[in-house]
C-alpha cells in the first residue's frame, strides 16, 4: 500500500492545478467595470463641456453643439476672465478676487491648523479636568448650521471693529474650522500608541517637548488632510465671503458669481466657463498633488474615535 | 534599605476601584515580579510607581524619598514597555539620548553614556539606524538601553517580552537576568508568564483583583502557596485539587482514607478541606516505597510532550492528572501504581481557601 502510494506521487494528476483561471468577461467584471466607467463618465462630462466651451469663440458656441470639440481653439475667453471680465462697474477680471482669496486662505488655514492640532493633542493625550466637557462642546459646534451664527457674528465683528475687513473674515474661517479639525487631530493622536507618550514623559519631555519632538514628526498625513480640507473649504466658501466682506476684498467665489450672474449684455458662456475653471483650479491642484496622503490620513484618523 | 515603598495605595477610575489599600516594600537591588492574569491591576500598579497615573490615595517612596507628587522624569525610574515605544522618527542614538537631552546634560557626557549603554546591550552597530529597521529583539534592547542611559535607581518593565516569539523571549529573559546581576539595580517586572516570573524573580507578588495575594520567593510560592488561588495559578500543568474532609490526621475522600499525618499542619483541624497535589509530585515505580498514600489507577488519557508525559486518570472518584518521564511508555487502559507524599502537598480550608 505504502509502496504504491510513493510510486504514484511523482506523476502529475489530471484535474485542476495551480491558480484558478479567471474569465475576463465574467458577470462580476462586467458589473464592476461597467458601473465604474459609467460613474466616471457622469463626473467628467461637465468638466469636459466646460473646458471645451471655454476654448470656443462665441460664434461657435451659438451653433449649439456643446459636446463637439472646438473647431478653432482660442484662449481669448481665459484672458478675458482673468483680467477683463466685469463685475458691476469695475472690469479687472478675476485676478483681483484670486489674490483676495489667497490672502484669506493662507492665514486662516495656517492659524486653524496650528490651533486645532494643539487642541487635538491636548484632548487626546493630557487628561485634564473638563477635557470631555470641552470636547463635547466642540463636537456640538461641528453640527450647528452656520446660518444660525451669521448675524450674531456680524454684530460681534462690528463690535471688535473687524467687520468688512480681511482679518475679520480670516477670524471667522479659523473659528469655523476648529470643531472638525480638532476632532480630526484628536482622533489621529489617540490612534498613536499611548506608550510612546508615556515613554516621552518618563524621558522628561514636557507638553511642548512631546508635541514638537514626538507627535509632530509622526503626523504629516493628518496635517495634509487638514490642509486639504481647509484650503478647499475656505477657497470654495461663498456665504461668509459675501456676508463679511466688501467689494474690494471679495474672494474669488463671490466675484465669479457676480461675473456669471451679471445681467448686462450678452451671456459670454466661454468667459463664464473659463472663469469657473479658474476658480476651481486651486482645490483641483491640491487634490492631484496630495490625494494619496489624503486617503491615508483619513483612514488613519477614522479608525479610533 | 527599601528601594521602593508603597503605603496604602488606592486607585480608582470613576467608580471602579482598581487598587485598594496596597502596601509593598521592595528591597534595594531586588528583582520583584508582579504576576497575575490580565485585569488584576499589575500594570496599573507599575504605572502608579512610574507616575504615569494619578493615584487616588496613599504614598509612594523611591529611595526613601516621597515621590507621590513628582513627575515621572523626576522619580529616578526608567521604564520599558511591551510595545517598545521607540520614537520612530529618531535613530537608535536619538532614542537613547532623548531623555538626557531633556535634562540638559552636556553633550560629552551624553555621548559617553550612550556608548556605555550600547556596549552593555551590544547594540553599538545599530546606533545610526531607525527603529523601523530593527528586529523585535533589537528594539527591545534599545528600549532597555533608554532606561539604562539615564542611570536610574529603579527599572520598571511592563511585560517587555510579550511581543516576542518563544525562542527570542527565552534568550532575552536570560539577558535581563544577566543585566540585573551586572547592574544590581532594583527591578520591578510585570508579566503574566509564570515561567518568566519563576526564573527572574527574587520575590514574586501574585496579584488578583487589585490586591497582592502572596509576596514571597519563587520556591516558597511554588511549594507553600498561601491560598488556593495562588496554588492554582502557579505551576503548569496546574495543581490537582481533591475535595474531602480532614479527620484526625486522615484525609477522607468518598469512601477512601488517606493517611496525611506527615503533612506539617499549622494547627490540627477537622472538617471540609481541599488537598492540592502537583502533577509533578506524584511518584511511580521504585519511589513508591514507604509512601503513606499508594493507589492503583487506570490510565484514561495520555498527553505526550516529549520531555514528559501527562496522564489523566480518576482518583477516589475525582479527575486527577500526573506527570511521568517522557520516556515512559503508557497506553490508555494501563493499570499503574501511583504514590503521593503528603509532606509536599498543600491543604486548604474549604471555606476561606487559605492554607492550613
Amino acid at each position: 500500500m505504502a509502496n504504491s502510494l510513493s510510486q504514484s506521487t511523482p506523476v502529475a494528476q489530471t484535474g485542476p492545478a495551480g491558480p484558478k483561471p479567471r474569465k475576463a468577461f465574467s458577470r462580476r467584471n462586467i458589473f464592476l467595470y461597467g458601473t465604474l466607467i459609467i460613474i466616471a463618465i457622469y463626473y467628467t462630462i461637465p468638466l469636459y463641456v466646460m473646458i471645451v466651451t471655454s476654448l470656443k469663440g462665441m460664434a461657435e458656441i451659438r451653433l449649439g453643439n456643446i459636446f463637439s470639440p472646438p473647431i478653432e481653439i482660442t484662449f481669448q475667453p481665459w484672458i478675458k476672465a482673468w483680467s477683463q471680465a466685469c463685475t458691476g462697474l469695475t472690469c479687472n477680471g478675476l485676478s483681483h478676487g484670486f489674490w483676495n482669496s489667497v490672502k484669506i486662505v493662507i492665514p486662516s488655514v495656517c492659524a486653524s491648523i496650528v490651533i486645532a492640532s494643539v487642541n487635538g493633542y491636548a484632548l487626546a493625550n493630557w487628561r485634564f479636568r473638563g477635557a470631555n466637557f470641552l470636547f463635547t462642546i466642540l463636537i456640538f459646534g461641528a453640527f450647528i448650521p452656520h446660518q444660525v451664527m451669521l448675524y450674531p457674528l456680524v454684530i460681534l465683528l462690528r463690535e471688535i471693529g473687524l467687520y468688512g475687513s480681511l482679518p475679520g473674515l480670516i477670524l471667522v474661517h479659523t473659528i469655523f474650522g476648529m470643531p472638525i479639525l480638532t476632532l480630526l487631530f484628536r482622533n489621529y493622536f489617540s490612534s498613536l500608541p499611548e506608550e510612546l507618550f508615556k515613554a516621552a514623559r518618563v524621558d522628561g519631555a514636557g507638553f511642548w517637548g512631546i508635541y514638537f519632538q514626538i507627535m509632530l514628526p509622526m503626523s504629516l498625513p493628518i496635517f495634509v488632510v487638514a490642509m486639504i480640507l481647509q484650503v478647499t473649504g475656505i477657497w470654495n466658501d461663498f456665504l461668509f465671503g459675501v456676508v463679511y466682506t466688501k467689494p474690494n476684498i471679495w474672494p474669488m467665489t463671490v466675484q465669479l458669481n457676480n461675473i456669471v450672474n451679471s445681467l448686462q449684455g450678452v451671456k459670454e458662456y466661454n468667459v463664464n466657463m473659463a472663469a469657473t475653471v479658474l476658480t476651481g483650479l486651486v482645490p483641483l491642484v491640491i487634490y492631484f498633488i496630495s490625494g494619496k496622503l489624503f486617503v491615508r490620513g483619513i483612514a488613519a484618523g477614522a479608525v479610533k474615535g | 534599605m527599601n528601594s521602593v515603598s508603597i503605603r496604602s495605595l488606592d486607585l480608582q477610575f470613576g467608580a471602579v476601584k482598581v487598587l485598594q489599600n496596597l502596601d509593598l516594600d521592595i528591597r534595594d537591588g531586588e528583582f520583584l515580579v508582579l504576576l497575575g492574569s490580565s485585569g488584576c491591576g499589575k500594570s496599573t500598579l507599575l504605572n502608579c510607581i512610574a507616575g504615569l497615573l494619578d493615584i487616588t490615595a496613599g504614598q509612594i517612596f523611591i529611595k526613601e524619598r516621597n515621590v507621590t507628587w513628582l513627575e515621572p522624569s523626576e522619580r529616578g525610574i526608567g521604564m520599558v514597555f511591551q510595545s517598545y515605544a521607540l520614537y520612530p522618527q529618531m535613530t537608535v542614538e536619538g532614542n537613547l539620548s532623548f531623555g538626557l537631552k531633556n535634562s540638559r546634560m552636556p553633550r560629552k557626557e551624553i555621548a559617553e553614556r550612550v556608548a556605555r549603554a550600547a556596549k552593555i546591550l551590544q547594540i553599538e552597530s545599530l546606533l545610526k539606524r531607525k527603529p523601523g529597521a530593527l528586529s523585535g529583539g533589537q528594539r527591545q534592547r534599545v528600549a532597555i538601553g533608554r532606561a539604562l542611559v539615564r542611570d536610574v535607581d529603579v527599572f520598571l518593565f511592563d511585560e517587555p517580552l510579550s511581543n516576542l516569539d518563544a525562542k527570542l523571549r527565552a534568550d532575552l529573559r536570560v539577558e535581563i537576568k544577566r543585566l540585573h546581576q551586572q547592574l544590581n539595580n532594583t527591578m520591578i517586572y510585570v508579566t503574566h508568564d509564570q515561567v518568566e516570573a519563576m526564573t527572574l524573580a527574587d520575590r514574586i507578588a501574585i496579584m488578583k483583583g487589585g490586591q497582592i495575594m502572596q509576596l514571597d520567593s519563587p520556591s516558597e510560592i511554588y511549594n507553600r502557596p498561601k491560598n488556593r488561588y495562588v496554588a492554582d495559578f502557579i505551576g503548569s500543568p496546574s495543581m490537582n485539587f481533591i475535595e474531602g474532609s480532614l479527620d484526625n490526621g486522615d484525609f477522607i475522600v468518598a469512601d477512601q482514607r488517606f493517611d496525611v499525618s506527615s503533612y506539617p499542619f499549622t494547627e490540627t483541624r477537622n472538617g471540609l478541606a481541599t488537598m492540592g497535589v502537583r502533577p509533578e509530585h506524584v511518584v511511580t515505580g521504585h519511589d513508591l516505597e514507604g509512601l503513606p498514600i499508594v493507589r492503583e489507577i487506570n490510565v484514561e488519557l495520555v498527553e505526550p510532550m516529549g520531555s514528559d508525559t501527562l496522564v489523566w486518570t480518576t482518583l477516589a472518584g475525582q479527575a486527577f492528572r500526573f506527570r511521568l518521564d517522557g520516556q515512559t511508555s503508557v497506553r490508555i487502559g494501563d493499570s499503574l501504581k501511583i504514590g503521593i507524599d503528603p509532606a509536599n502537598s498543600s491543604f486548604f480550608d474549604k471555606e476561606s481557601e487559605l492554607r492550613i
